[in-house]
């Protein structure tokens, strides 16, 4: 490309411009790949699961006649153990976060739990499944049940959500902090009227990526013995008589979506496979619609705060 | 180098440090510095930028203890109640609630205008509406914001301009009623004319609170304090009335920094 202007000057600027082009490039290139792929994936799922998806197959227990099967046992297991993960991990995560950014002494004991927390976060799943098998279901003796899997994915949430929660709070301005001190105010209601709500954004977005990933998980629950066919629900959280509510669904063996795929996928059999397919589609429904909560009340919240 | 004092001092105290110095783990930052701080009169702290006074007022209301490694030598005392508010047996917190604060950048809460000023009554426990609603009000006419913000209490205090975030802040510390109020640099952020309207609401604030203002801006101490002190290098080097050290300082450094030779 020739310039009007000065020669020696041009020539150099469009070697430097060239790199900026070829960069620009490799990026829409590796950036298209993973678009793809995914596509692919999610196009694959759904023109085999989709045909399968009705009423029945979500109100239906699972069944040895493919056509008749379906994931209500599996679906339901996963919402409850989803809630007893959402119940125990995020406060501890959330509580243990704000202690190692606010509360914790610069110490030795300090750095190995941070070095031990953000280790966690590389565990392979599975040995979560080994640690709750030997904590929860043989120590504590709860059993292969609901509770057992919720807090075992609360384990593998932990990291996530402690590590999250101390890079929102650290995102607060020093200047607030001071501006609440300076006030009068304890530690305490510095964070709880002050840093907490700033950073419940970023908190949340951690908190939906760890649950994101839990959702899918299969290793460690397979591990605790999750049951594959479950032609029964848990007792009901609610009840006729006082007080009217019931943990007994707590102690109920389970199986989950991700549980119920890996069942299917190991039968012989095209019809089973599509079923895998279905239920592969309802559970990513759900991972999407966790997210797309998650980023509107992002949204909202980011909304309110502006320094 | 010893602080050197000027012989006259204001007549009724309303604190004063004596001998204090200040370490920032191994740095010392401030040495040996008495200053006293007359009752319901404003004083200035001036220096070159690293001279440690906003170090010093950041003494008087202890937000140096949220930081670890900072040590304190010398006393604070606050009158009358005669007590060193550095001593180990006096909260922190409690000094917050005497002593409070305004900062260089405004920094109101990302709450509403309402909230903020009642955040200090709040911390406290104070839940009654009635009493809120009235000492809002009463700190928003006293950093002459109430008439542009009456209004709009609900809305963000972010919404509002650079000046008017700086009086709300003022606002906010009002509120309780301070005993002492602690500026540090509270115009640097702000536009000429934002700067005097806070400027003549401290003139007016003085009958009701005694302040302490760090300041970069030798006309503005000029303009505003009775009192002046100038510090160098962490220690205090000449206090006086304002006008004798802005018109026959006696220290040469004194006079190098106000005629700007220096700083």
């Amino acid at each position: 490309m020739a310039s009007p202007l000065n020669h020696t000057l041009a020539g150099n600027l469009v070697r430097r411009k060239l790199a900026e082009r070829l960069f620009i490039v490799f990026g829409l290139g590796t950036l298209s790949l993973a678009v793809l792929v995914l596509f692919l994936l999610i196009g694959h799922l759904v023109v085999d699961g989709l045909p399968r998806i009705n009423w029945d197959f979500l109100t239906s227990f699972p069944s040895r006649r493919p056509g008749e099967a379906g994931i209500l046992s599996a679906w339901v297991g996963t919402c409850l153990i989803m809630l007893v993960t959402i119940v125990t991990g995020v406060p501890i995560g959330v509580a243990a976060g704000v202690y190692l950014e606010e509360y914790s002494p610069r110490n030795w004991m300090t750095d190995l739990i941070e070095v031990t927390v953000t280790n966690l976060a590389g565990v392979p799943s599975i040995i979560y499944g080994l640690l709750a098998l030997g904590a929860f279901v043989y120590l504590f003796g709860l059993g292969d049940s609901i509770l057992t899997a919720g807090l075992t994915l609360a384990l593998l949430i932990l990291p996530v959500v402690i590590v999250s929660t101390r890079e929102a709070i650290r995102a607060v301005p020093v200047q607030i902090r001071e501006a609440a001190y300076g006030m009068g105010a304890t530690k305490w209601q510095t964070v709880t009227h002050h840093v907490l709500p700033y950073s419940m954004a970023g908190i949340l977005t951690g908190v939906i990526i760890g649950l994101s990933r839990a959702i899918g998980e299969t290793a460690p629950i397979i591990t605790i013995g999750a049951l594959t066919f479950i032609a029964f629900l848990p007792p009901a959280p609610v009840t006729a008589e006082p007080p009217f509510i019931s943990f007994e669904w707590l102690g109920s063996a389970f199986t989950a979506l991700p549980i119920q795929m890996f069942s299917w996928v190991s039968r012989p059999g095209e019809e089973f496979l599509n079923n895998a397919a279905a239920a592969g589609v309802v559970l990513m429904v759900m991972t999407v619609a966790m997210n797309g909560a998650a980023i509107v009340l992002r949204y909202r919240m980011r909304k309110r705060i502006t320094w | 180098m010893t602080s050197v004092p000027s012989a006259i001092g204001p007549s009724i105290l309303k604190a004063e440090t004596k001998n204090l110095s200040f370490m920032y783990g191994a740095t010392k930052a401030l040495r040996n510095n008495s200053l006293p701080v007359g009752q319901n009169q404003i004083t200035a702290l001036i220096g070159p930028s690293g001279c440690g006074k906003s170090t010093l007022l950041r003494c008087f209301n202890r937000m140096h203890d949220l930081y670890a490694g900072n040590g304190y030598q010398g006393e604070i005392i606050l009158y009358p109640d005669g007590h060193n508010i550095l001593s180990s047996d006096v909260d922190p917190i409690e000094v917050r609630m005497r002593i409070g604060m305004v900062f260089q950048k405004p920094n109101p809460f990302p709450k509403s205008i309402y909230d903020n000023v009642a955040y200090g009554l709040r911390v406290r426990g104070v839940r009654s509406r009635a009493v809120l609603d009235e000492s809002v009000e009463r700190a928003l006419r006293g950093a002459a914001l109430w008439d542009e913000v009456k209004d709009r209490l609900d809305q963000s205090g972010a919404s509002l301009s650079g000046g008017q975030q700086q009086r709300l802040c003022i606002a906010r510390a009002l509120a309780t009623d301070p005993e002492m109020l602690l500026l540090d640099e509270p115009t640097s952020a702000l536009d000429p004319i934002a700067t005097a309207n806070v400027e003549e609401l401290l003139l007016t604030l003085k009958a009701r609170v005694t302040i302490l203002i760090v300041t970069h801006n030798m006309q503005q101490a000029a303009r505003v304090s009775d009192w002046t002190a100038f510090m160098y290098l962490g220690e205090l080097i000449e206090f006086g009335p304002t006008k004798t050290i802005f018109t026959t300082p006696s220290n040469k450094q004194t006079e190098d920094y106000i005629t700007g030779r220096f700083g």
